[in-house]
Order: structure tokens, then C-alpha cells, then sequence
């Protein structure tokens, strides 16, 4: 970038720190240029505070965090640890930002046209979410440029000459006139998440088993998938490519049919609770991750995911197993009470879960 | 058809390099590619690594823990990887700088090259990682000599164009001794 923005004519700045970068992006964004941002995890949190400005005054602008291990200081390994920051609101006050996250180069190249339409287009700060392995990996692209085109920015600072002069602001100390912006950014938020969803799926057509991973993690997943299958478990995979706005009603559907889900991440679990709130408890969702700078290997996966099938497994016999009771004449007062057991899907899926999580870490074959 | 390898040795030995040159000559072979350098504090051993995966279809995992072929250019590379070759892969080992060490296993194809002295053969002595390269793909025709030459000329061009002609003919020295597998 530093070598190439110059021969194009456009200006590259290596800033002298986080915030100095933020501001500058804010400052240029403010004029109606096209600015990008990039940082790794930490200096990301440094962004926090203009990124909240830039919501709330309705700032155009792309940052790229290129996710390591945390907290803290943390380590230089690949990680998909901040998928809280980055789809929960960042920095303070009530907002969100559209993140989009690659799985390959050339997917993320695709996508930087795809966040400054959406940046332009909803005057909102965009981020795109990419993690260490990505950040360093090298792979062959199909040169598609895409120019998105611009809108009229009739609300840039452009110089007041001959017109009335804007202003670009996100305070407002009078509450009904911030309730109002604050109503009007609410109103922004959901036309996004009614218009800009996206989502990929593999091997779904016959899947019983849904593995939901992002970045990375999908790419492993999608390994996991195919030696799964080879030992007849039919798996597939469901990639949020938004992950806000997070593709809920899509996976809400697919749970309706699937015996159960596991969530990969590079992370404690992080993207398993929109999962999780998406599923609603129809199906039980499982969870195999990794921490400090760790990639699960596919092997993992199909552990974790054999477990979790083991489990399925089990509950479905004994299901059939008490319907065969039932039809022979228990009771229908006990019949009930058991089903409320059976069927109760906080009890169920809360003890699958953590089955899981236990034995997909220990139970994966490394 | 997937296939790993993994390059490692010191920097400066041109291993990441070589795996680009590996790389690029899969795609002129029609192939998907993944290349990715090591990350982490490892780089802070002096050791310097990248894996390459070639498949035929769309590359899932980044990353590898057991690898169809690793380039041990260096002692502490030898110990790092020749436990994570698979088992019937190739493990290349240098022996201009590891002498007398081996992986100890009788499952894998070990193939011992002075690439020093194969590379000052070829043409430029300090090669050493292109010598393993031509080793490789004589060895497991992943791709094509005509591809891996046209990557080198592409990429020294750009970078160093001096050492075009050096960069062949030591990789015409790697496959020979890939081919024949001993250094006489």
C-alpha cells in the first residue's frame, strides 16, 4: 500500500499511532474520501472511541482487524477472538456497524468493494474481520476489481463557498433531539439487517449435522466435513459471511431439520451465542474451539463432532425407546411428566452441551 | 488430490521463497494453492518455515500436522518436522549442515542432499533451498520442471534478475539428485 497509493495518486499515511490513524481516517472521511484503516487486535480497542463518533455523526469508513490472540497484550497467533467487539458495538453508546468476514484472499478482495457500498450507502463505519493465517497466507485471486460507485455525498465537507455551510457532529445535548438521531440510527440499523445479510453453505443439501464457522475456522470446517463423511456422518457447513448482520432467520430455518449443530471458532466461543440465539433450542449446538494463537485441526472437529453424534445417537434411542413405554400402557400421567423431561429443550440441550465441550476437546484424535 | 510440504531451515536460506516458486508453478499446473510463512515466536528461534498445500479442489485447512513432504535444511528443522511427516512421505534433509543426524524413521523416504555442494554445482553456492526444490519435484512430480522453471524466471525477474540463470541451473542440479537420490 505505502509503494502503491502514491502511484496512483492517492496518499498512504503511516500514522503515529492508533488513535492518530482513527482520528486522521475520521478527519478524511469527513470530506467524502474513501478511507481504509487497518490494525491488529489491540490497536483495534485503541479505535473504539472514533469508531462510536463515527456511528453516531454518520462517518463513512472501512477498518480491517486482522485478529491475534488476546487479552491483553496477548500473543501474535491467528485468532477470531474479538467477534464480540466487532458485532456487539465496539466503543460506547447504542450502535453497531456492519463486519464482514472472509474466508479466502480472494473472497476478501471481493469484499472491500462490498464494505464501502455499504459504508457509503448507510453512512456508517464497516469492518472487515480477518485472523493471522489469513493475514499471512498467500493465495491465487481472479483479478475482479469492482469500483463501487459513489453517491452523492451531499453531506461532505467539502468547503462552504456559494452554499450553506454542514456540519458533521455526534453530540447533541438536547435528550429529545438525541433520542430522535438515536431513533433514526436504530431505523439505519434494521433496513441493514432486513437488506444486507449474507451467508454461504456447503454439502447441505443432505447435511444432518450443521457445522457454523467463520473465516479461518470455516476453512477447517470444511476439512472436518469431508473426513466425516467418510465415516458416514453426513455434515455440512453454514458460513456467516456477515456476521452482523448475523444470518439468524437462514440458520433458524436449517436448525429446524438438522439433529444438531457445532459451532467452530477461534475463540472461547464467542459466535455461538448469536448461534444459539438464532436456533432457539430446536436442535442441540455444540462448541469446539481453540485460544492463544491455536488453529483446531480438522481431526478436532471431526471428534468434537462425533461426540456430539454419539449423543444425538443416544437421546434419539431412548426417545424411541419411551414411546415404545408409552404404547405399552404407562400411565398418561407419567407418560407426561417424562415427555416434559424428554422433550424440555433447556435440560436436554444444556446437558449435551456440556457433554460436548468436554469431550469434543479430550475425544478429538490429534 | 491434496498434498502438503513444508520448507524450514535458517533465513536467509531462501525457504520462503521456495515456497513461493513451488506455489506459482501450481498454478501454472492448474492447481489450487495455499502458501503460508510460520508465524509466532518460533521465528524468533532463528528458524524460518512456510508450508505449501496443492489440491485439485477448493483448500479447507490452513494448517497441516502431518505433512507429505518437509525440507529439513537445518538441525533444529530436522527435529521440528520429521516427526509430522506422514507415513510413505518424503523428508529431504541437508547435509552440508546435518551431518550425521537422522529422522530415525524407517517409514518415510529420507533423502540426504549436500545442497551446498549440489547448489555450487548448479551454479551459486548459497541455493541451497532451490536444490531441495528440484529434489521434491523429481521426486513427487507434484508439478511440472517446465513450471517450476517458468515460476523462478517470473519471480527472480522481478526481485533479482541476475540470478536467473544461476537460479536454473541449480535447480536442474536438485532434480538430477532427486532423481538419482544419492550424492556421490
Amino acid at each position: 500500500m505505502a509503494r502503491r497509493m502514491p502511484e496512483l495518486g492517492r496518499v498512504f499515511v503511516q500514522a503515529e499511532s492508533e488513535l492518530g490513524a482513527i482520528n486522521m481516517a475520521l478527519g478524511a472521511a469527513a470530506t467524502g474520501a474513501r478511507v481504509m484503516v487497518s490494525s491488529s487486535s489491540p490497536g483495534i480497542s485503541l479505535m473504539a472511541e472514533a469508531m462510536s463518533y463515527m456511528a453516531g455523526s454518520g462517518t463513512p469508513m472501512v477498518l480491517v482487524n486482522v485478529m491475534r490472540a488476546g487479552p491483553g497484550l496477548g500473543g501474535i497467533g491467528p485468532s477470531q477472538s474479538d467477534y464480540f467487539q466487532a458485532t456487539k458495538g465496539h466503543g460506547h453508546g447504542d450502535y453497531r456497524v456492519p463486519v464482514l468476514a472472509p474466508a479466502s484472499i480472494g473472497e476478501a478482495m471481493d469484499l472491500m468493494a462490498t464494505a464501502f457500498e455499504l459504508a457509503e450507502r448507510y453512512r456508517t463505519p464497516v469492518m472487515v474481520v480477518l485472523d493471522g493465517i489469513l493475514g499471512q497466507a498467500m493465495e491465487p485471486v481472479e483479478l475482479r476489481f469492482r469500483n463501487p460507485e459513489r453517491h452523492a455525498f451531499d453531506w461532505a465537507l467539502t468547503g462552504a463557498a456559494g452554499r450553506p455551510a454542514r456540519i458533521i457532529k455526534s453530540i447533541d445535548l438536547v435528550p429529545e433531539v438525541l433520542e430522535k438521531r438515536n431513533l433514526n440510527l436504530q431505523r439505519k440499523y434494521a433496513e441493514i439487517s432486513r437488506q444486507e445479510v449474507l451467508w454461504a453453505t456447503e454439502s447441505m443439501e443432505d447435511a444432518d449435522y450443521v457445522l457454523v464457522a467463520y473465516g479461518t475456522a470455516a476453512r477447517v470446517a470444511r476439512s472436518a466435513i469431508e473426513k466425516a463423511r467418510a465415516r458416514g456422518i453426513k455434515a455440512g457447513l453454514f458460513r456467516p459471511i456477515t456476521l452482523w448482520p448475523f444470518p439468524s432467520r437462514e440458520l433458524a430455518r436449517i436448525s429446524r431439520h438438522a439433529h444438531a449443530i457445532l459451532t467452530v471458532e477461534l475463540s472461547s466461543g464467542q459466535m455461538v451465542e448469536d448461534v444459539r440465539l438464532a436456533v432457539e433450542g430446536r436442535c442441540p449446538v455444540g462448541f469446539h474451539g481453540r485460544m492463544g494463537g491455536l488453529v483446531p485441526t480438522p481431526d478436532e472437529v471431526v471428534g468434537a463432532l462425533k461426540a456430539l453424534h454419539g449423543k444425538v445417537e443416544r437421546t434419539r434411542e431412548r426417545d424411541r425407546e419411551q414411546q415404545q413405554k408409552r404404547h405399552d400402557g404407562r400411565s398418561e400421567a407419567q407418560s407426561g411428566l417424562h415427555r416434559a423431561v424428554v422433550d424440555g429443550p433447556p435440560e436436554r440441550t444444556h446437558r449435551t452441551e456440556a457433554g460436548v465441550n468436554a469431550s469434543g476437546r479430550d475425544g478429538g484424535e490429534r | 488430490m491434496e498434498r502438503s510440504v513444508v520448507f524450514s531451515g535458517f533465513g536467509g536460506q531462501g525457504l520462503l521463497f521456495t515456497g513461493q516458486v513451488l506455489a506459482r508453478a501450481a498454478i501454472k499446473d492448474g492447481l489450487e494453492v495455499f502458501w503460508i510463512p510460520s508465524y509466532g515466536p518460533e521465528m524468533r528461534g532463528g528458524t524460518a518455515s512456510c508450508t505449501v498445500i496443492l489440491a485439485d479442489h477448493p483448500i479447507g485447512s490452513p494448517v497441516v500436522d502431518r505433512f507429505d513432504a518437509a525440507v529439513a535444511m537445518n538441525l533444529p528443522s530436522l527435529r521440528k518436522f520429521a516427526p509430522h511427516v506422514a507415513p510413505g512421505g518424503l523428508l529431504i534433509v541437508n547435509t552440508s549442515l546435518i551431518t550425521s543426524q537422522t529422522s530415525a524413521r524407517a517409514d518415510i523416504d529420507e533423502l540426504r542432499l549436500a545442497c551446498t555442494e549440489l547448489a555450487a554445482r548448479g551454479g551459486d553456492d548459497t541455493l541451497v533451498s532451490i536444490v531441495a526444490l528440484g529434489a521434491l519435484v523429481a521426486r513427487l512430480g507434484w508439478v511440472t520442471p517446465d513450471s517450476v522453471r517458468a515460476a523462478l524466471r517470473e519471480i527472480s525477474a522481478r526481485k533479482r534478475p541476475e540470478i536467473i540463470e544461476a537460479d536454473l541451473g541449480v535447480f536442474a542440479a536438485g532434480l538430477e539428485a532427486g532423481r538419482v537420490g544419492v550424492l556421490a
